[in-house]
């Protein structure tokens, strides 16, 4: 069971572009920031919303081509959607199971599939209840039910844990992950967070502007950001140049010594935690030192991530006290240094 | 909903060019129910009930505002629904004209009903013709006409519920195999009821009270045609105590009918009433 997407669809100004394939018991994160059309691409899917053009396919029945749009309701497609979004006026086992009832499932069996899905997702004994009394991760626990009681051959998942607050988020996402696992059709999750992408995924792609910009596993998507926003998202600071041996001269001036040869067009990446900040140039002579200004600071546990502009942007993670000793506060001047041996080089 | 009210209790907070006008605003609408509580002959209230043709002309008023109400259910919810959720072109200009009867005058109503659907009427004439039917002056005139004035209060109060109500929940129906009417009949239906409660309910009152447009096209036949408010109108002129305990009733019957609607359909946190 192979789900194959290639479809163009037009929302106000942007255009959505985007093709992949996922297979069976697959899943596949649409990973991008807010407005980069990933609901969009996921409503197609689900046929909520025909496409401009191109192909939806799960193996060889055609859901959409220049001919085709099946309607969302004859698709085998089970949907969770950012607020769990339960019918409020049914009780929560009769949610479960209100697909297997469209599909023509008789009401005792229906209810008793709901009950057993309810207690997969750990909310036996609370069918009887109204949607309003529960919380939010029981909700969303409850709409997963609701979508893997049909059985379907795709599950969409259209940021299925931003609404749940941090801790609920952790628990949440690792039960859906053993969910995941057990469910033999394809997945297609849509997040902007990239930790959903790393937990859940076998393999991301990244959507900027309607568009992919980069596609892979998801230690590959770390490893290599390719855009800005990748990079940023994995803490990673992005600087693409041209290599001239043990040096990257960068597309926005500056050059960076690295360690190994690198040559033609390549990206530097730079790990905030090997970025070290001084108030005044360091003493020696570390190859790799820029003046910068300290531009936002973000307290990030026990460290504080500080972005720092100049001729060379890069991200820096100092703990807390080292903040605090060096009495840094946005607009501040630094010098940044990093080791050449902490750069890492790859081809663009 | 008690949190709100509470809220005005204390509320020293509203200013005294909006509380004076408020006041006179209420004033204006209680006075003339207090007036005719003051004025009813209460000692006479019993042989006045009693009367020939006031049990009559009651039944008649709310059998017709009945069924002039489940007929602007059975049409007016789907054409909601039309205005409301579905893309065919020329929506506002269909609603426009599905609300024109609400600022047309009532009597206006009753004689475009009669051109329609009188003897010499274009379906009218048809009806007489091909199946002998007459509807002018009859009972279901007096329920044509009501339904006429009455279901566009219906249905602007259910396409209001319907835009309110989140269409996701549609989406999710889809998703899980509910085809449109499916997904209308077990998740957009019951997610509006309480709006179509408020808007039946509103449309039973108006029906209740129609007066213009009933007598244009129905006329005024003890028995058949003659409801309440054209009862009441019409004692007004021979027996002025005649027309005040005829008022009371209808008075007492349309708060009683709000009062039970509201605590078993609409809930106190309520919709618009």
């Amino acid at each position: 069971m192979t789900l194959t997407a290639e479809v163009t669809v037009r929302r106000g100004s942007l255009t959505v572009s985007a093709g992949f394939e996922v297979a069976g018991g697959e899943v596949l994160a649409v990973l991008g920031p807010n407005g980069a059309g990933k609901s969009t691409l996921v409503r197609v899917l689900a046929g909520l919303l025909p496409p401009d053009a191109g192909r939806v396919a799960v193996d060889d029945v055609v859901w959409d081509d220049e001919r085709t749009h099946l309607p969302a309701h004859d698709r085998s497609v089970g949907m969770v959607f950012q607020d769990a979004l339960l019918f409020p006026h049914l009780s929560v086992a009769d949610n479960v199971a209100f697909g297997l009832r469209t599909r023509g499932v008789s009401r005792a069996a229906a209810r008793a599939a709901a009950e057993a899905w309810l207690a997969r997702v750990g909310l036996a004994g609370l069918g009887g209840r109204r949607p309003a009394e529960l919380s939010g991760g029981q909700a969303q626990r409850a709409a997963l039910a609701r979508a893997l009681a049909v059985d379907p051959a795709v599950l969409l998942l259209d940021e299925p844990l931003s609404a749940l607050d941090a801790r609920t988020r952790l628990t949440v996402r690792a039960e859906l992950r053993r969910h995941l696992a057990d469910f033999p059709g394809s997945t297609v999750l849509v997040t902007h967070d990239p930790v959903d992408a790393m937990a859940l995924a076998d393999r991301v792609v990244v959507v900027e502007e309607g568009r992919i910009v980069q596609a892979g596993t998801p230690l590959d998507v770390a490893r290599h950001p390719r855009t800005d926003y990748v990079a940023r998202l994995v803490g990673l600071a992005l600087l693409p140049g041209t290599g001239e041996g043990r040096s990257v001269r960068l597309d926005g001036g500056g050059v960076v010594a690295v360690a190994d040869e690198a040559a033609g067009p390549v990206f530097a990446a730079v790990r905030p935690e090997s970025v070290a900040l001084y108030l005044s140039r360091p003493d020696g002579s570390p190859r790799n030192v820029w003046p910068a200004r300290l531009v936002a600071a973000t307290p990030h546990g026990a460290t504080v991530r500080c972005e720092l502009d100049g001729e060379v942007p890069l991200i820096a993670d100092v703990t807390a006290t080292a903040f605090a000793e060096l009495g840094l506060a946005p607009g501040a001047q630094v010098w940044a240094t990093v080791k050449a041996s902490e750069v890492a080089v790859y081809e663009r | 909903m008690s949190r709100a009210v509470s809220r005005v209790r204390e509320g020293s907070g509203v200013p005294l060019p909006l509380l004076a006008p408020a006041a006179l605003g209420v004033a204006f609408l209680v006075l003339p129910v207090i007036g005719l509580l003051v004025r009813a002959p209460w000692s006479s209230l019993g042989s006045q009930l009693t009367a020939p043709g006031v049990g009559q002309a009651l039944r008649l008023s709310l059998v017709s505002a009945t069924i002039a109400t489940l007929l602007s259910l059975l049409l007016g919810v789907p054409l909601a629904w039309v205005l409301a959720r579905s893309r065919i072109r020329g929506r506002a200009v269909l609603r426009a004209l599905v609300t024109v009867p609400l600022v047309l005058p009532p009597v206006v109503g009753g004689v475009a009903l009669f051109l329609v659907l009188g003897r010499q009427g274009i379906v009218g004439s048809w009806l007489d013709d091909a199946f002998g039917i007459t509807i002018p002056f009859t009972t279901t005139a007096v329920v044509i006409a009501e339904t006429f004035v009455a279901m566009p209060f219906l249905v602007i109060s259910v396409e209001g519920a319907l835009r309110a109500a989140d269409a996701r929940f549609e989406d999710v129906a889809a998703t899980l195999g509910a085809g449109r009417w499916t997904t209308f009949r077990r998740v957009t239906l019951p997610l509006v009821a309480p709006g179509v409660a408020a808007g039946a309910v509103l449309c039973w009152a108006r029906a209740l009270g129609e007066f213009g447009a009933t007598i244009t096209f129905a006329g005024n036949f003890p028995g058949t045609t003659q409801t309440m408010p054209i009862a009441v109108y019409l004692a007004l002129q021979r027996d002025p105590e005649a027309a005040i305990v005829l008022s009371l009733v209808l008075l007492a019957v349309s708060l009683a009918t709000l009062l039970l609607l509201r605590d078993r359909w609409l809930g106190r946190s309520g919709a618009p009433l």
